[in-house]
């Protein structure tokens, strides 16, 4: 699969030629994010890596620290494109024992609202929580997730996204083995 | 519980119980009751956690006056603050001499008082009672001297790293420190004495007991095998594991313990690895030859080339590997704890340094690191484990055999056989 095809059949990602990013609708948004959401359920993680573009960013900042960006804070995760790739094949691998065999995971996606264009990304907000069921235990993360999309041959792509936790600590959650 | 039982005498305690060494049959072993019993852990809290210094934090958390920070310290919640009027460090119970109610509410910040909301009793940074409202209701004779925040019985710092104690009695920190304090001297003179706490923290827990902890952190034997996946992620970026990890441990008194090796990957200050990029090179050579020009090629190597893992008994970890963690922990029950682990960095860093320092950190550490999660995991497999019964004890003897290599654990033994003598009692 590559980046130009769509995902599946019902995600309607391809936009025409000429639509510029200011056209961008929210229900196109909200397909990719229910997209990136399902691939990430479903564990297809070399799938989620081409909703990305080659210049992307994917972090979280540390629970007490919201602010925070891997210029100069410690993040509990500050991965550029190369490092979401050495995630992905380290997450698939069966020897990430943290997951493995994986959790269940189950991403909801809302509130999602469009913030504008500026510098040629446009800025999504949304909220998310995420329950993760792994070995009789359950977890849930909280939080809101910014995005920064771009079109790239003609259809939108992620170029960064934080996840901001509402959590306070990662206590009982313990670890972001999964992505978020 | 099979403690009762299995105890060869019942006049020994437990740490004897529980601590087996048979050093010519170099055999050492680990009942696994030390990890699952309530009532070891409760007497861990009096024995252990009540006559040990631990860990507050580091004096850059808190530069200016009345700059503090909120601690859990032992599972008492206290908080460390400048003295607006006297620079030094105090660090209080956090609870109100009047009714109870916590004193500081915020995790940090910067106050010249402390109030409590619920009667307003009012407190100055250096804990002394300076409001109290409707004083008349006492006539005269509340004693504001007296009613001052409740002062942890012992509060002492080593190059920046904050201790308290709760035992008025304990030796002093350099005394208590022995053999670690040059090992924290490396890491402090590697960063020209100026350790900085990078904002951040990562605040975790596991389903494990505490002890799990302390070995893991500084056991280098499980590193091939646990970590295959952050090894295979540092060759995908070239860098060079043949030498693997070589290298010795060390016991350094009073429960402390480290294990040095030859780092296979890169350091900030200052090993070069690929991951960092050709254009890192000169200024990771310059870094080099400034600890050079100043320490000598010995201990310049040592700060360079070296990884550390230590141990400062009972709960404090600084490993100064791919980047520099400080790390401590609490247990919660026998089969819980909580962690809070920060890095530190030298103060005048370059700003590209500090980048590479910070990626580095998190390609091993953290929860959302390469290396972490399965961390957790094994210790939590472990606790399941103990769970499973029919296996009484642990084994720690690898290496008894020999001049202990980074491979050994001669380092968990001996942080073993200091909680032992504590919980026989020995303070």
């Amino acid at each position: 699969m590559t980046p130009m095809t769509p995902m599946t059949p019902t995600a309607p990602m391809t936009l025409t030629a000429t639509s510029p990013l200011e056209e961008v609708t929210r229900p196109q948004v909200e397909d990719l994010l229910y997209l990136e959401a399902e691939l990430l359920d479903d564990w297809e993680l070399d799938s989620w890596l081409t909703l990305y573009t080659d210049d992307a960013h994917y972090e979280i900042p540390c629970t007490d620290d919201p602010g925070g960006t891997g210029q100069t804070s410690l993040m509990l995760i500050h991965d550029n494109r190369m490092r979401m790739a050495s995630r992905v094949e380290r997450l698939n691998s069966r020897k990430a024992h943290r997951e493995y065999p994986h959790s269940n995971l189950r991403h909801l996606v809302t509130n999602v609202r469009l913030h504008g264009v500026v510098d040629g990304e446009l800025k999504v907000r949304a909220s998310f929580l995420v329950n993760r069921c792994r070995a009789g235990r359950e977890t849930t993360y909280t939080g809101r997730f910014d995005y920064r999309l771009v079109l790239q041959d003609d259809a939108l792509r992620i170029r960064y996204k934080r996840v901001t936790l509402d959590m306070t600590s990662l206590r009982p959650a313990s670890d972001v083995a999964v992505i978020l | 519980m099979t403690l009762l039982e299995e105890r060869p005498s019942p006049t020994l305690g437990t740490g004897s119980r529980c601590v087996d060494e048979d050093r010519a049959g170099m055999r050492f072993r680990v009942h696994r009751d030390a990890m699952t019993s309530e009532e070891v852990f409760r007497e861990e809290i009096e024995k252990i956690f009540a006559h040990t210094w631990l860990y507050v934090g580091h004096e850059s958390e808190i530069p200016g006056p009345g700059d503090y920070v909120r601690r859990p310290v032992a599972g008492r919640p206290l908080f460390m603050v400048r003295g607006a009027k006297s620079g030094r460090v105090n660090v209080f119970h956090n609870t109100c001499t009047h009714r109870g109610a916590v004193v500081c509410r915020q995790d940090k910040g910067t106050s010249k008082v402390f109030q409590c909301f619920y009667h307003a009793w009012t407190f100055d940074s250096e804990g002394k009672l300076v409001g109290v409202p409707g004083k008349d209701a006492y006539d005269d004779r509340l004693d504001m001297d007296a009613l001052g925040l409740g002062r942890v019985a012992k509060v002492e710092s080593y190059r920046g790293f904050v201790f308290c104690s709760f035992d008025q009695d304990i030796v002093d920190l350099p005394t208590y420190l022995a053999g670690a304090r040059e090992y924290l001297d490396l890491v402090v003179d590697a960063m020209d004495g100026d350790v900085q706490i990078v904002p951040g923290t990562n605040q975790y827990g596991m389903q494990a007991n505490w002890k799990l902890l302390v070995e893991n952190s500084i056991d280098g034997y499980h590193a091939a095998s646990t970590h295959d996946t952050y090894f295979k992620y540092l060759v995908s970026l070239g860098t060079d594991l043949s030498i693997g990890v070589k290298g010795v441990t060390k016991d350094l008194g009073n429960g402390h313990a480290v294990l040095e090796y030859l780092a296979p990957w890169g350091r900030p200050v200052a090993r070069w690895e690929p991951n960092f990029g050709e254009e890192a090179k000169p200024e990771i050579e310059a870094l080099r030859q400034r600890l050079v020009d100043k320490h000598g090629p010995e201990r310049a190597g040592q700060m360079c080339d070296v990884n550390r893992n230590m141990l400062i008994y009972p709960n404090l970890i600084i490993n100064d590997i791919m980047a520099v963690t400080v790390r401590t922990f609490m247990p919660t029950s026998p089969t819980s704890m909580e962690i809070t682990a920060w890095e530190a960095a030298p103060g005048d860093e370059q700003p590209e340094v500090r980048q590479r320092r910070l990626d580095s950190f998190l390609t091993f550490l953290g929860p959302g690191g390469f290396a972490t999660p399965d961390d957790i995991e094994a210790l939590e497999s472990c606790q399941q484990g103990f769970a499973s019964g029919g296996i009484e004890w642990n084994d720690i003897s690898r290496g008894m055999n020999r001049e202990p290599e980074a491979t050994d654990e001669e380092q968990m033994r001996a942080f073993w056989r200091r909680w032992s003598e504590q919980m026989d009692g020995a303070r």
